[in-house]
């Protein structure tokens, strides 16, 4: 399963070692894995945060995450994608979102990660509710998400020919 | 046959509402026209779905433009833009 919503923490050790077996003989063709892990600071724009609900669209989301792993695969050539993204209350330091990309190098396996954190951030039905000590508030999208997305356009500049490295 | 509308996130709650059916009404064919048909209802919906609203939509769970065709049946869903990750 590439892709999993889930209210439950993960454990990156396990969910490596889980994907890297279902490679079966594959897996000795591994020569990097990539994986990133986003949590929860204890502070935005100028508040202090003492937790992060995650409310998100059952259904949409999965179909969004899976796309988009569909199209960093197709984009890079990667053995396999891993997509953890936890939903309900979260408190500081707690991991909310984890990428796993096995890939042959390095290069494939950054690229295939931090494109998909980018296409994530704008694409999936997420959205964080942050309590903090003035109250309730929904976090604002940021302009800066949108053009960290938009770089991997494929009409952006430097960009051709990115799926052959 | 009914289309079914999601609300989320600060939109749900602006609205007070998660969901509804409606009836496909008379002259809406896309997902603009249908937000545009919402935000006639006046108060809270005009404040919330007003052109200036960074609102965005979806049809049968798909991201899409203003331009995107609304059928009978379909799911359609307005929210504000995404934040996960």
């Amino acid at each position: 399963m590439p892709v999993r919503v889930q209210a439950e923490d993960f454990d990156l050790t396990r969910e490596v070692a889980q994907l890297r077996a279902a490679q079966g003989a594959r897996a000795a063709q591994i020569g990097g894995i990539a994986t990133f892990i986003g949590t929860v600071r204890d502070v935005n724009d100028g508040s202090g945060v003492s937790s992060l609900t995650l409310e998100h669209y059952p259904g949409m989301t999965e179909r969004a995450l899976e796309d988009i792993v569909a199209q960093a695969r197709s984009r890079w050539d990667i053995f396999d994608a891993l997509v953890i993204h936890r939903v309900g209350t979260l408190h500081p330091q707690d991991q909310i979102v984890l990428v796993v990309i096995l890939g042959m190098h390095r290069g494939e396996a950054f690229g295939a990660c931090e494109f998909l954190m980018d296409y994530l951030k704008t694409q999936a039905p997420f959205w964080k509710k942050e309590a903090t000590p003035q109250g309730e508030r929904w976090v604002e999208a940021r302009s800066s998400d949108d053009e960290a997305a938009a770089r991997w356009d494929a009409d952006a500049p430097g960009n051709a020919g990115k799926g052959d490295q | 046959m009914a289309i079914k509308i999601l609300y989320f996130a600060g939109l749900r709650e602006a609205l007070g509402t998660s969901n509804e059916s409606l009836d496909l009404p008379a002259g809406v064919a896309t997902v603009g026209e249908l937000r545009a048909y919402l935000a006639a209802r006046g108060g809270k919906w005009a404040e919330q779905l007003a052109p200036a609203r960074n609102v965005r939509m979806a049809v049968v769970q798909l991201m899409v433009p203003a331009h995107a065709p609304v059928k009978d049946g379909d799911e359609v869903a307005f929210f504000p833009p995404v934040t996960g990750g």
